[in-house]
């Protein structure tokens, strides 16, 4: 009572009704926050009451147009003026069938009503934030969703939609449309040009030494005595470049066939080894030569990148092929092989798609297939007008890629030389189409 | 007869099959209805996948056997290999040496296979680690040999090239900064670490974007020949 | 003169492999006995990866994925330390992963020497977890982007990921707002960049390391899908002394363990292997203009 009748008890009501306490009349609690003497209003530094924040104005859910349905966006409205909450809890109550029971969440109470499920967490969102996304939702569902403030000392109470909403399915992904639009147009001038072949087009198609260089090389290893060693990459059936090594394979395995050489052919994984089987003993049936086809010459090594590239180099070494060819996707390995075969004389033709490999086989190759022409191979050697056609289609479109590029370019250089003028809306036009 | 039934199943067979699995996979990235597919799909290659492994793993066996009975050149080494093989195989497999997981303790084999203490753990960190290290050290010297071999100034590209490779080879280390750092603040663009950083972001970029371009068009190009039933050699000549 | 050139001209490759196994081993062991490392002056590309990390506050997700094996682990390890070393004194939530079948050895040992000796305060499964390797390449990037949990359905230690407190509210890739990708190969940065950040919509930003071949073909991608790259050792070390930097005591004299000095060590050895390339190239074209005069003259 002496010490109670010792304090100064300065209280004063502001306009809210809260209680103003003087510093005097406040402790620590047992967590180490200030709080008043009854021991259970949290106070701020100046002894004032913090309120719990203020909840949200309006919440509204809408579904996400042109997707791939189960995704409704929210938005809310936040109150006005300074909040000492944190962040946003964004919830979401399936609407049920009828007879099912009414829900709760986060311990708030009961759900919106009957016919609701309970609610679940959907997104936690920084209290700058005022949207988020729920997805993974049954396509065709029904859903309310509210959302709450959350301070270190409290929550907000909530705020929920007034109606559910519903994440419809929807035919076409809408944010692909661009990239979909350039497949088709490429697509397009590829079919074109296939069909105008067919229809006895003449197309030209320049020299690739590279390829031209096939014959030679098989038939070096044919004088020498020596074997051929042909690496389809280190990637599996489904990357392309390995589908495209496996194309000049086959058309290399026939050379060989006819000029009976020996062909050796190791592989870094099993399906590529079955698919190399296949397309080398086709050749082999194909020239005339099936009882030269041997099995054993394909076969499986290991799919550790190095562990292959170890066994390949040493076989190198010791066997000493005339002709190397490596067809396909490369890594680091490429150098090692290259060089290799370079050290035991043997004339190499590579071929990849990989940019970062293309130096390496240029510095130690005697021919390389630089990115495209690699992909061109299988058309070129085959020599059929529909695919020869496929690479006047494929060169029309990069033709129409370069003219965007350069529309861009002088748009873009435009939009820097003059922000004031029409060039920085159409660089932006020419964004918006082009999806990014 | 025979050999009709033998075109189906070797040659058109796999053709519809790529055909059909090509289409749903470039439809399944658009349409939302055909996602399921495309990753079936993609479950249906990895499962064919793991089972050629089989295969190639019989494979493997088979000829190092052959050349083991045979006692052709070399054929320690082929039994070094299979040796190799089958003790990871049972260790592996196995799990010898791994301690029981914190998460399950009573239940026995619960730890993974390369826990601290296994034998898979110690093949790992002993034999696969140094080996691959060392192979990928020898980068390294191929580059140097592959340097003193093909690189010559024989035309003008090929001095442009060499300028650019010594200009990038100086400004990625310190003595880009030793030859190049007095240069005053406005000729910093100069400095050889600049330039690198110059040529990299500019002329690589510019470089790296036309020949990304063009393989994807070769790509494109190629796959659909391939989807279209057109371009056939993948399953090997004749038809 | 004719002599040496002669030399040049027939020079067996195994004396370049001698002088680069000199060049290297030499600042090796320099630097190893006097422990002076070369200083480091940091590109934008280097410190906008440290920017992007820095700028997440404490208790963020970021998901690492470890895309790569112990072959280039000599370029990608420093790296990958300095990485998960900014991340862990951030107090960010790290989310390991890896789509490499070796990814998860190398979170382990990154893990034991960052984390467990350094920050023994962060708790697996509450402020990092490593939630494994998965087969499937880009097909298991496409399913992150909707389900992360179908994605990688348990951890490495067979716990189920929505039972780890780390993955709280992770639903989805674009729940991370930041990548950090560290890779070798493929799948990589390339992969991630076309089949995640590409459909994110800016959602998720991007940092990644990867070996020198690499860095050329991801240039294009900085900075507008790439936020930030580090090419090489040489990134490594830029990286490394940024975060060195700031994380050391302004007032502490105590040594910077070894363990964060590995990508400034190995600049030595790159500086000694870059002369020598360089002295190669002289020399192999005074062999090739020598001879070249010397067919002019024989025809002439």
């Amino acid at each position: 009572m002496i010490s109670s009748a010792l304090i100064l008890c300065v209280i004063s009501l502001d306009s809210s009704g809260a209680s103003n306490f003087g510093l005097a009349n406040t402790s620590i609690n047992v967590a180490g926050n200030k709080v008043d003497l009854r021991g259970n209003i949290p106070l701020n530094e100046l002894g004032q009451e913090i309120s719990a924040p203020p909840a949200a104005i309006s919440i509204i859910a809408e579904d996400v147009a042109w997707d791939a349905g189960g995704v409704i966006k929210v938005s809310w409205q936040p109150a006005a003026g300074t909040t000492s909450a944190t962040k946003w809890i964004v919830e979401r109550s399936e609407v049920l069938a009828a007879g099912q029971g009414a829900g709760q969440g986060l311990g708030q109470g009961a759900g919106q009503g009957a016919g609701q499920g309970p609610w679940t967490f959907v997104a936690e969102v920084p209290i700058a934030e005022t949207n988020a996304v729920a997805s993974k939702l049954s396509p065709d569902a029904s859903f309310f969703f509210r959302v709450t403030a959350f301070s270190p000392n409290g929550s907000s109470a909530v705020t929920t939609t007034k109606s559910a909403a519903t994440g419809y399915w929807n035919f076409f992904i809408g944010a692909k449309l661009p990239l979909f639009c350039a497949i088709l147009l490429v697509s397009a001038c590829v079919i074109y040009f296939i069909l105008a072949a067919r229809r006895g087009r003449p197309m030209k198609v320049r020299r690739i030494a590279a390829l031209e260089a096939i014959t030679d090389a098989v038939g070096r290893a044919t004088e020498m005595g020596r074997s051929i060693l042909f690496v389809p990459g280190i990637q599996d059936m489904d990357n392309i470049q390995t589908v495209a090594g496996l194309t000049v394979l086959g058309n290399v395995s026939r050379t060989a066939a006819e000029y009976d050489a020996a062909i050796e052919v190791p592989t870094s994984r099993s399906l590529v080894m079955e698919a190399a089987r296949e397309a080398v003993q086709a050749s082999y049936l194909a020239a005339g030569r099936a009882d030269a086809y041997n099995a054993d010459a394909i076969r499986y090594i290991t799919d550790e990148q190095f562990g292959f590239v170890a066994y390949v180099s040493g076989r190198m070494v010791r066997e000493k092929p005339a002709a190397c060819f490596y067809m396909g996707c490369f890594f680091a390995e490429s150098l090692i092989l290259a060089e290799t075969g370079n050290s035991i004389g043997a004339i190499q033709i590579a071929g990849t798609a990989e940019s970062s490999q293309l130096p390496f086989f240029v510095a130690a190759c005697d021919y390389t297939l630089i990115g495209e022409e690699f992909m061109a191979a299988s058309a070129y050697l085959s020599g059929e007008p529909d695919q020869i056609g496929s690479l006047k289609g494929q060169d029309v479109a990069k033709a129409i890629a370069a003219i965007i590029i350069i529309i861009g370019v002088v748009l873009a250089t435009g939009a820097a030389i003059a922000p004031q003028g029409a060039m920085p809306a159409a660089l932006e036009w020419l964004k918006g189409v082009l999806g990014s | 007869m025979a050999e009709g039934s033998a075109r189906i199943m070797k040659r058109l067979v796999p053709m519809w099959i790529a055909i059909i699995a090509g289409f749903v996979m470039l439809l399944s990235a658009f349409f939302p209805m055909t996602e399921s597919w495309g990753e079936t799909v993609g479950d249906v290659f990895n499962v064919v996948a793991a089972i050629a492994f089989v295969l190639g793993a019989g494979s493997l066996a088979k000829v190092n056997l052959a050349k083991i009975s045979r006692r052709d050149q070399g054929w320690g080494y082929a039994a070094i290999t299979l040796i190799c093989f089958a003790i990871t195989l049972v260790v592996g497999l196995g799990k010898f040496g791994v301690p029981q997981s914190t998460q399950f303790p009573l239940l026995g084999w619960s730890g993974e296979k390369d826990a601290d203490g296994s034998i898979f753990g110690w093949i790992y960190e002993y034999a696969l680690v140094p080996i691959t290290s060392t192979m990928f050290a020898l980068l390294a010297f191929y580059v140097a040999s592959a340097a003193f071999r093909a690189f010559r100034a024989k035309n003008l590209e090929a001095i442009l090239l060499l300028s650019t490779a010594f200009i990038v080879l100086l400004g990625r280390t310190f003595a880009g900064v030793v030859l190049t750092g007095w240069l005053p603040d406005w000729a910093s663009g100069l400095r050889l670490e600049n330039l690198s950083v110059y040529i990299m972001q500019v002329f690589n970029t510019a470089g790296n974007r036309a020949i990304i371009i063009g393989i994807a068009l070769g790509v494109t190009a190629t796959s659909l020949r391939i989807l279209l039933g057109v371009d056939r050699s993948w399953m090997g000549s004749g038809d | 003169m004719s002599k040496f050139i002669t030399i040049l001209e027939g020079l067996d490759r195994r004396w370049i492999f001698l002088a680069m196994a000199i060049s290297v081993a030499g600042p090796i062991l320099y630097i190893g006995i006097t422990g002076k490392t070369l200083p480091e002056t940091p590109t934008p590309a280097a410190r906008a990866v440290y920017k992007e990390i820095e700028a997440l506050s404490p208790g963020t997700p970021v998901l690492i994925s470890f895309d790569f094996d112990p072959a280039s682990g000599g370029e990608l390890t420093p790296m990958a330390t300095s990485l998960v070393h900014q991340c862990a004194a951030r107090g960010l939530r790290m989310v390991f992963i890896a789509l490499w079948p070796l990814g998860p050895q190398l979170i382990d040992e990154t893990i034991k020497r960052v984390i467990l000796a350094d920050y023994p305060n962060l708790k697996e499964g509450i402020d990092y977890v490593n939630v494994g390797f998965q087969s499937g390449n880009e097909a298991v990037m496409k399913v992150m982007l909707t389900d992360f949990a179908l994605a990688f359905p348990i951890t490495k230690n067979g716990v189920a990921v929505g039972d780890v407190v780390a993955l709280k509210g992770i639903q989805r890739a674009s729940d991370f707002p930041l990548l950090v990708e560290v890779c070798a190969g493929y799948p990589g940065a390339k992969e991630w960049i076309q089949y995640v950040i590409s459909s994110s919509g800016g959602k998720i930003k991007m940092v990644t390391g990867c070996t020198g071949v690499q860095t050329p073909g991801l240039y294009p991608y900085y900075p507008v899908q790439l936020n930030g790259l580090l090419g090489a050792i040489k990134g490594a070390a830029e990286y490394e002394s940024l975060v060195n930097s700031s994380l050391a005591p302004k007032d502490s004299t105590a040594a910077i363990p070894a363990k964060y000095l590995e990508a400034q060590r190995r600049m030595g050895p790159q500086l000694g292997a870059h002369l020598l390339m360089i002295a190669l190239i002289i020399l192999g074209n005074i062999a090739f203009f020598a001879q070249r005069k010397s067919k002019v003259r024989a025809t002439s």
